[in-house]
């Protein structure tokens, strides 16, 4: 709530599906290849060229839906949406109008531990269009067609978000639910998931504001500084006594401002009418059941589960499942036997999530579920230390060794011996009289620097909690 | 008689018992095509050197009897909205007047495969809006039996050239009556198939739910043996109907007794000149003698066709040519300020008056506010006109109309008055609103000796027996009329 207004935020989401062909014709659907490389005379819309469509994208659509609780219409039909723009060659997009594939669905959107649920309106096909391009080494503009008639669906939210960081969260498990269910690579850099933004305010207890759409927001980030721009903008209009009017504006991030691209009165008209060159779609029964039936376990509910079955923090969870790999390398772990799911999930967190971050996925490295788990262990039973255990990490990493060979070539097995223990902490007691006077006069963080000591003493391979109680019961008698 | 005066079916037999040579019979139309279409300009291209290489390559086929088709050696004409690779497609428009695709249509890879030799590109009106050949950008073809008159069209290059000989049979594509009203208006047959039995990938949509290829012959037989090559399912083409297709060639029979015919009385009232009519019921009636039962049948939704067609026409037309905006082939207007005046420049100079007339209405049409009243009333009339065909074909086998309400008119009469030009197709528009099979033959001759022509209207797919009755009906008409020029 911004000055005693409600933000309401509805959301449209473009996501490219990761299917092998395009949406209406046989060329590859990949991006980065050279300019103008992955064209056919069909995706060019060459006069006489027909589409055909590529039934893996209602499969991949249908799958959405399902993720998100949609009614499926088994029997739809495709629509041009007509307008006007040099990457757009045939001078319309074939699109979804009054009947979408999916419809009438929900998303569930954990914020601080509290489930919200978000109404989906729809989600349709439709293809991509090409790619305008600038720069200085050329006059006018030039067009990649490349991703010309890439599939995409666009997922429409209901206007049920209250913030901008509700709208953050859905599109983060919008994100989620597109990679688990594998059919969006949900790069946000190549454009592969984009979304327009609807905003408006309004006092709670009156109706609904007039709302402006949002164009060209190309993070989540920016998503959320784009909502607060506009709320604030919307309210700062309101209380200076004016109208919003509704429009559709385009964000400027590197500015932080909205500006008007058009007025509702200007919107263009897109003529929209069933496409006559495909067929009506329409699925079998069996066939959307089947979907249904193969859909994997959703982030939701994995988190969920990881909390319960595994204990650990809802925080842990979510950082775990929001990167796939993280979560079906942890689930490897725990089904090659690893005991302390709790250790384990701050391993990955800690330093497989260090790696990650620097680019490298655990396919990368040598690193085995079968590994990890083992290292678990070790640690979990106080078989070496963690200190140790980073080591034997960084070798298995790289290395396909035995760890116990590891752990013997550099002794790194923990001291857990009474007597070998005592030992060292008579000697380092001996040294630092003056740690042990600290600790009777109070000083407790002495305590440390004396387990530190030993530790240092044994090299590191000393276990620290039992060198801990020697050392108290040694002090305090 | 000269080689070029032959049927195709006839000079398939004497190609293949080594006869004559296709280098030989290519050579003829060619040298008819010099000598003649100076002043009937049937053509927008040709290539006599490509021809013959292609002509030679069939002998070679025939010669090693590798030709699989009956068509091999056949020389055809090929109407100018076709995709050739390599050659150019203009669609008769300036916007394409330097177009040449880099794909062939699957029509034409299917001739090319049979070793069809290919004559050039047929003059049409521009993107086959028209029902005269006069819209076309760089000609006007004349009708071969009156040089005054026009061939008809759009596909009027196609009739024409199957009509003087300057081509033995040809393609051409039908959205309203494009291949049938100039087939009549030339007095040669013209077939347009059930829509989805030829595949539309490479044929420049003008209406893609309407638009479907044809043949042109002068007779039934070479119209049987086209349509027998280029029919069938094209994965290329959604629309293109996964059936099973029987050789129609083969299966022609001429024995028509106990055949329906049914006679629609919406057809031969308001608009239809009385002789046109005459000469329709006098072929009845002699197909009556042969056997076949005359039924009066009723298709009242008859009278809102020609509405319901130029809606949805021209809204679909409207979208299918928004892709030429000057940006990636085609025409460009120069001296442009900015993207829109491109657009707008390019589109206002590129397009003829007919064009830009059938992409305002159908712009209007799909517009906010107007879709309803309009797209969508037309394509509920759709809907009836289809239910009131498939009704009638419970009780009759075969509908028989006239093609063109008159015989071709004078070149000029009817280009000022797009209302007047548009009721030529009145008789042939409902066929592809239901999307129906029908051929149209020559049926009698006015005084002025210009052809009538009769449609046979058919079951969906059942292209045979519309093709039987037309043989029949040839059989005792007489066949086809040479026009002298």
């Amino acid at each position: 709530m911004i000055k005693g207004y409600e933000v309401v935020v509805g959301l449209e989401v473009h996501a490219e599906l990761n299917t092998k062909t395009k949406i209406y014709c046989s060329c590859k659907n990949s991006f980065g290849l050279e300019v103008n490389t992955q064209v056919c005379p069909i995706c060019l819309g060459m006069p006489g060229t027909l589409p055909t469509l590529n039934e893996k994208v209602v499969e991949y659509a249908i799958k959405m839906g399902h993720a998100l609780n949609c009614k499926i219409n088994r029997v739809c039909k495709q629509d041009r949406k007509n307008y006007f723009y040099p990457d757009l060659p045939k001078s319309y997009q074939i699109s979804q109008a009054d009947i979408p594939l999916c419809q009438n669905g929900y998303l569930d959107v954990i914020m601080d531990g509290e489930i919200k649920r978000i109404g989906i309106e729809r989600i349709h096909i439709e293809e991509d269009a090409g790619k305008l391009l600038h720069s200085d080494k050329f006059d006018g503009s030039l067009v990649d067609f490349n991703r010309c008639g890439v599939p995409l669906i666009e997922i429409v939210s209901r206007p049920d978000m209250r913030s901008s960081a509700e709208a953050k969260a859905y599109l983060e498990t919008v994100r989620s639910i597109l990679k688990y269910i594998d059919i969006s690579d949900c790069k946000m850099q190549e454009g592969s998931i984009r979304c327009d933004v609807n905003v408006s305010v309004h006092k709670p207890g009156e109706p609904f504001g007039t709302r402006c759409e949002m164009k060209n927001v190309n993070s989540f980030s920016a998503a959320v500084r784009g909502i607060d721009y506009e709320a604030n903008r919307q309210i700062e209009v309101l209380e200076a006594g004016g109208t919003v009017t509704q429009e559709t504006r385009r964000w400027d991030d590197q500015k932080g401002i909205s500006v008007s691209m058009r007025s509702k009165e200007d919107a263009q008209d897109y003529r929209y009418f069933p496409e006559p060159d495909l067929l009506t779609i329409s699925v079998p029964e069996e066939k959307v059941q089947e979907l249904k039936d193969t859909l994997p376990e959703l982030p939701n509910a994995k988190i969920m589960r990881y909390v319960k079955d595994y204990g650990l923090s809802h925080y842990d969870a979510a950082m775990i499942v929001d990167v796939v790999e993280k979560s079906s390398f942890f689930e490897k772990c725990i089904d090659a036997g690893c005991k302390s799911p709790k250790l384990l999930s701050n391993w990955v967190l800690g330093e497989i999530s260090k790696f990650m971050n620097e680019g490298k996925e655990i396919s990368d490295t040598k690193l085995t579920p079968e590994k990890m788990s083992e290292l678990i262990g070790l640690i979990s039973d106080g078989k070496i230390s963690t200190a140790a255990g980073k080591t034997v990490f960084d070798i298995i990493l790289n290395e396909d060794r035995d760890i116990s060979a590891i752990i013997e070539e550099k002794g790194l097995a923990q001291v857990s011996d009474q007597s070998a223990l005592e030992a060292i902490a008579d000697e380092v007691l001996l040294a630092n009289e003056k740690s042990v006077t600290d600790y009777k006069n109070g000083k407790t963080n002495a305590l440390g620097y004396l387990v530190g000591q030993c530790m240092k003493a044994s090299k590191g391979k000393a276990n620290p909690g039992a060198m801990k109680e020697i050392i108290l019961k040694k002090i305090e008698g | 008689m000269k080689l070029y005066e032959y049927n195709a079916y006839e000079l398939s037999e004497m190609l293949r018992s080594k006869k004559i040579s296709s280098k030989e019979l290519t050579e003829s139309v060619l040298k008819r095509v010099e000598e003649l279409d100076g002043s009937l300009q049937a053509y927008l291209y040709t290539d006599p050197d490509m021809s013959l290489k292609m002509a030679e390559n069939a002998d070679k086929m025939i010669a090693a009897g590798e030709n699989r088709s009956r068509l091999a050696g056949i020389p055809i004409g090929i109407k100018d909205n076709i995709s050739t690779k390599g050659i150019k497609t203009t669609c008769a428009s300036k916007m394409l007047e330097n177009y040449t695709p880099v794909f062939n249509a699957t029509v034409v890879d299917k001739l090319n495969a049979a070793g069809c030799v290919t004559l050039g590109k047929l003059n049409m009106d521009e993107f086959a809006m028209g029902s005269s050949t006069e819209s076309s950008y760089f000609k006007i073809t004349k009708n071969p039996f009156d040089l005054s008159c026009v061939p008809g069209g759009s596909s009027g290059g196609s009739a024409a050239a199957v009509s003087s000989g300057e081509a033995v049979i040809a393609l051409g594509s039908d959205t309203g009556g494009s291949i049938r009203q100039p087939a009549s208006l030339c007095g040669v047959v013209g077939l347009k198939p059930t829509y989805g039995s030829v595949s539309r990938y490479g044929l420049v949509a003008f209406a893609s739910s309407l638009d479907q290829i044809g043949s042109f012959g002068r007779c039934v037989k070479d119209v049987a043996l086209l349509q027998d090559e280029i029919m069938g399912h094209d994965s290329m083409d959604a629309t293109s109907a996964y059936r099973e297709y029987r050789p129609l060639f083969d299966g022609l029979n001429s024995d028509i007794s106990g055949l329906k015919i049914g006679i629609p009385s919406e057809y031969y009232g308001k608009g239809v000149k009385p002789e046109v009519s005459k000469a329709v019921m006098s072929a009845v009636s002699e197909l009556e003698k042969q056997g076949a039962k005359v039924t009066p049948i009723s298709l009242p939704s008859t009278e809102y066709a020609l509405s319901a067609y130029y809606i949805i026409a021209c809204a679909e037309a409207s979208s299918n040519l928004a892709r030429f905006d000057g940006v990636k082939y085609g025409y460009r207007a120069e001296n442009c300020n900015g993207l829109i005046d491109m657009y707008e420049k390019t589109r206002s100079e590129g397009f003829g008056r007919e064009v830009k007339r059938r992409i305002m209405l159908g712009t209007f049409v799909l517009s906010s506010g107007y879709f309803d009243a309009y797209y969508k009333k037309a394509k509920l009339l759709q809907k009836r006109i289809t239910k009131e065909f498939d009704d009638a074909f419970r009780s009759v086998d075969v509908i028989i109309t006239p093609t063109s309400p008159s015989e071709a008119f004078k070149i000029g009469d009817r280009i000022a008055d797009p209302l007047a030009m548009y009721a030529a197709d009145i008789c042939t528009v409902t066929v592809n609103i239901a999307g129906l099979p029908a051929v149209s033959v020559p049926c009698g001759y006015s005084e002025a000796g210009l052809p009538y022509g009769m449609q046979i209207i058919g079951r969906k797919f059942d292209e045979q027996t519309l093709l039987n009755v037309a043989l029949a009906h040839e059989l005792a008409f007489g066949g086809f009329r040479r026009p002298k020029i």
